[in-house]
């Protein structure tokens, strides 16, 4: 019968309908079906063959005469070679900002400093591109990440803290600032040009001079700056640079000239620089490792979760010491979100860090590699399931595999341990109580991340956990406005804002 | 033969645009020597409503930009004046100041919007804060800009005054519409042009010309100016604050027959910024 017909075939098409609004839309992965054309940025990153000492406003070689190779992560081939400090170069630093502070910056009305970190900023803005490339090529950080965050972000930080040097009588309300003189600071190798500009800003800002000594693998960027100083036509000695490893450092830090001492760095390395000035009256801020608790919550929107989660850790290869690195998932929604981030990682591109896809570049050393490579293998032996996914790696240059380890317990070393790479650890709780229990159960306090629809209970977080920054619904932001800086064992002292700006300064 | 000089037709800078007055009235600038120099645009309410139309469609978008946005375009405008310092001073000195004094007001005017740009993204720092209520809230107040604000200038330091009223007001994200000296407007035309070759959106900052008696009255009764920062004096004080009290207007009134050290520091603060603002605060529940 005709119409038995229509009302089956109508049947059969609702049906059908049905089906594929139950169904859930086909995953797209498409592995390694389709190479994708390589995209280098191309810009000229104009380094030189060989880069002096940045001292009373000129490059000067070093006077033991000494450079060591600066290499490329990436491909392990040498980029330029770097002037290796002496005492005696450390010391004629500190004499040139000694001479700074006392004869012209500490005594220039804010206003005119405040035109100098301007210059600055806008000559960052200029060669903005000219160092990411510069710096992708000497740390291995990913060029999108050190195009679109590390130099607009410290062309930021020059340009906020020009903004406070005329009005300092805001910094400390019923007090009055001034410069502590000069200022001895040792910044990593993890945002080598950002951490330049948090270091430098607030203290030129406020009428200080610097000796600044940057990681040793990681040099080149602070030189570039050092043009754009000598272009920006700064006083000679304000900031000067010395090279060199840890040796360098330690003459910097012990130097009987600076009044304080910012240091950027492990929490081990911390703690023996806290040690050697035992006694000196120097001031200090200390900006340690971390171990953060990224907290996700039954009601989180999970996609956004999980591209927080990917953030969180392997940005800039997890090289971050505020990296979310411990992952708190309620229990109820553990496995989803681990099937989720399994299949989110599979889709991540490892790889050359100057190409504009990348989003894991090169880990910065081979001693950094050996360190990560330790400690997942400890993962591993403690019995925490362990995922990668099977990119390949390039056959040259320091590279590893964004890993994920789950069934982690408190007590393992990868949930204890900073392991500053691509490396997450999950963990489970039950109760919000539970959640905070966790999370501050470590001996850092530098950061942690939230995740819930519930704004009450984001609040009610922010308030418990022990940690300097707290991220909601979102993880690594920064601003120069915004205070940076860590509790306990992470170190203290804050960078950015108005708090940052206290840490320059003796209250009068 | 002597080459003929092409001469300047002034027009006031309105929602981007370079304008004549709607009235096609004007009136001849003199320069202090009494040689005629050219004639100035004598706008109108008319005009005025207009440009309030400008800066009202101008102020969502400049009040959405980040504060380093906004500091930055601020900074962009001081480096154009100080680029076309010169020519600024040659405008000043019409009215009669000596090269030297009149580039010394170009200078300060800089260093007022250098003083301002920083300012964009540190008032919050100063002017909010978090207010520790005595129950499970997070409580805050925080600034907002209140929307467009109506300048009148003295006719002294025809350059400092007017950036030092206009800067503080779209600092925080406000739109400005302003009326320039009387005896002096010819600053105000050229800073018109420099507005425009920064890179402020059109219509945040509209610069009137013409005469106060005409102007005064609709800038007082105007109902979309949130806020009137003037240097008046005692007639026009009364005026204004008649006007503001139809629509509870903000008044900010300096007494034009005090004398005033626009050069002075004092002549800049964050007070300026928060005489055009309005305190928002939130209440949010803390727990589990």
């Amino acid at each position: 019968m005709p119409t038995a017909s229509v009302v089956k075939k109508s049947s059969r098409a609702s049906q059908r309908f049905a089906n594929r609004v139950g169904r859930r839309a086909p995953e797209l992965i498409f592995g390694d079906l389709w190479a994708f054309d390589p995209a280098p940025e191309s810009a000229d990153p104009k380094l030189k063959p060989r880069y002096n000492l940045f001292i009373n406003g000129k490059f000067v070689a070093p006077k033991g005469g000494k450079y060591f190779d600066s290499i490329n992560p990436a491909n392990e081939r040498k980029l330029t070679e770097i002037a290796l400090a002496g005492p005696a170069d450390v010391d004629a630093a500190y004499a040139a900002a000694r001479r700074a502070a006392d004869g012209v910056w500490g005594k220039m009305p804010g206003r005119e400093r405040a035109k100098y970190l301007y210059r600055i900023a806008r000559l960052l803005q200029d060669r903005a591109r000219e160092f990411a490339v510069a710096e992708t090529l000497d740390g291995g950080k990913p060029i999108k990440e050190s195009r679109d965050f590390d130099v607009p972000m410290a062309a930021a930080h020059f340009f906020y803290h020009a903004g406070w040097a005329d009005k300092l009588e805001y910094v400390a309300p019923g007090r009055r600032v001034a410069p502590l003189g000069v200022v001895g600071q040792v910044i990593p190798w993890n945002f080598p040009l950002l951490m330049c500009a948090w270091k430098l800003a607030p203290a030129l800002a406020m009428g200080n001079t610097v000796v600044l000594k940057p990681a040793e693998t990681t040099s080149i960027t602070a030189l570039k700056l050092a043009e754009i100083f000598q272009d920006a036509g700064l006083p000679p000695g304000v900031v000067n640079f010395v090279t060199g490893a840890g040796d360098v450092g330690a003459a910097v830090l012990n130097n009987a000239t600076p009044a304080k001492i910012a240091f950027t760095g492990s929490t081990e390395v911390g703690k023996i620089i806290m040690r050697s000035l035992a006694g000196s009256d120097k001031k200090m801020t200390m900006e340690l490792g971390g171990k953060a608790a990224n907290i996700i919550f039954d009601d989180a929107p999970l996609d956004q979760a999980v591209e927080g989660i990917v953030n969180g850790i392997f940005f800039n290869q997890g090289h971050v010491c505020c990296a979310g690195s411990r992952l708190l998932v309620q229990e109820g929604i553990a496995e989803k979100v681990l099937a989720k981030l399994k299949t989110r990682i599979c889709s991540l591109r490892v790889g050359d860090p100057l190409d504009k896809n990348t989003d894991i570049g090169a880990i910065n050393s081979r001693e950094q590699l050996t360190k990560i490579r330790a400690l997942v293998a400890a993962g591993v032996k403690e019995g925490c399931a362990m995922f990668q996914p099977q990119c390949v790696l390039p056959p040259k240059g320091f590279y590893f595999r964004p890993t994920v380890f789950s069934g982690v317990s408190m007590s393992s070393r990868v949930a204890r341990e900073e392991i500053f790479g691509p490396v997450l650890s999950i963990l489970t709780f039950r109760t919000v109580d539970e959640a905070i229990e966790k999370a501050n159960n470590t001996s850092y306090g530098l950061s942690a991340g939230v995740w819930t629809d519930k704004g009450s209970r984001i609040l009610k977080m922010s308030t418990e956990l022990k940690a300097g920054v707290v991220w909601a619904n979102t993880y690594n932001k920064f601003d120069p406005a915004s205070p940076f800086g860590g509790y306990k064992e992470s170190g203290f002292g804050r960078e950015g804002g108005r708090q940052g700006l206290l840490d320059y300064c003796k209250l009068i | 033969m002597v080459r003929l000089p092409i001469t300047k037709t002034p027009k006031v800078y309105v929602g981007g645009a370079f304008i004549r007055s709607e009235s096609a009235r004007v009136f001849p600038l003199r320069d202090a020597a009494g040689e005629f120099f050219a004639n100035i645009p004598q706008c109108t309410r008319k005009d005025l409503r207009n440009a309030v139309e400008a800066a009202a469609k101008a102020g969502p978008g400049w009040a959405k930009r980040t504060a380093y946005n906004r500091g930055q375009i601020l900074y962009r405008l001081a480096e154009m004046i100080e680029a076309r310092a010169g020519e600024m001073a040659d405008a000043i000195a019409l009215g009669g100041a000596t090269p030297a004094a009149a580039a010394r007001e170009v200078a300060a005017a800089v260093d007022r919007l250098i003083y301002y740009a920083g300012w964009t993204d540190k008032y919050e720092q100063v002017l909010g804060n978090v207010n520790p209520v005595a129950a499970p809230f997070f409580n805050f107040t925080v600034t907002e800009p209140m929307g467009i604000i109506g300048v009148i200038t003295p006719d002294e330091a025809p350059l400092l005054a007017l950036i030092s009223l206009v800067a503080p007001a779209i600092t925080s994200g406000n739109t400005v519409v302003a009326l320039a000296s009387t005896r002096q407007p010819y600053p105000a035309i050229l800073l018109g042009e420099m507005l425009a070759t920064s890179d402020l959106p059109g219509g945040v900052v509209n610069l009137l010309t013409g005469f106060r008696a005409e102007m005064i009255p609709t800038f007082a009764t105007h109902t979309h100016l949130r806020a009137i920062s003037a240097v008046v004096n005692a007639a026009e004080r009364k005026a204004l604050a008649l006007g503001a009290a139809e629509s509870i207007k903000r008044t900010i009134m300096l007494k034009a027959e005090e004398k005033r050290d626009w050069f002075a520091t004092t002549a800049q603060s964050v007070d300026a910024i928060r005489d055009t603002l309005e305190y928002k605060t939130t209440w949010h529940p803390v727990g589990a």
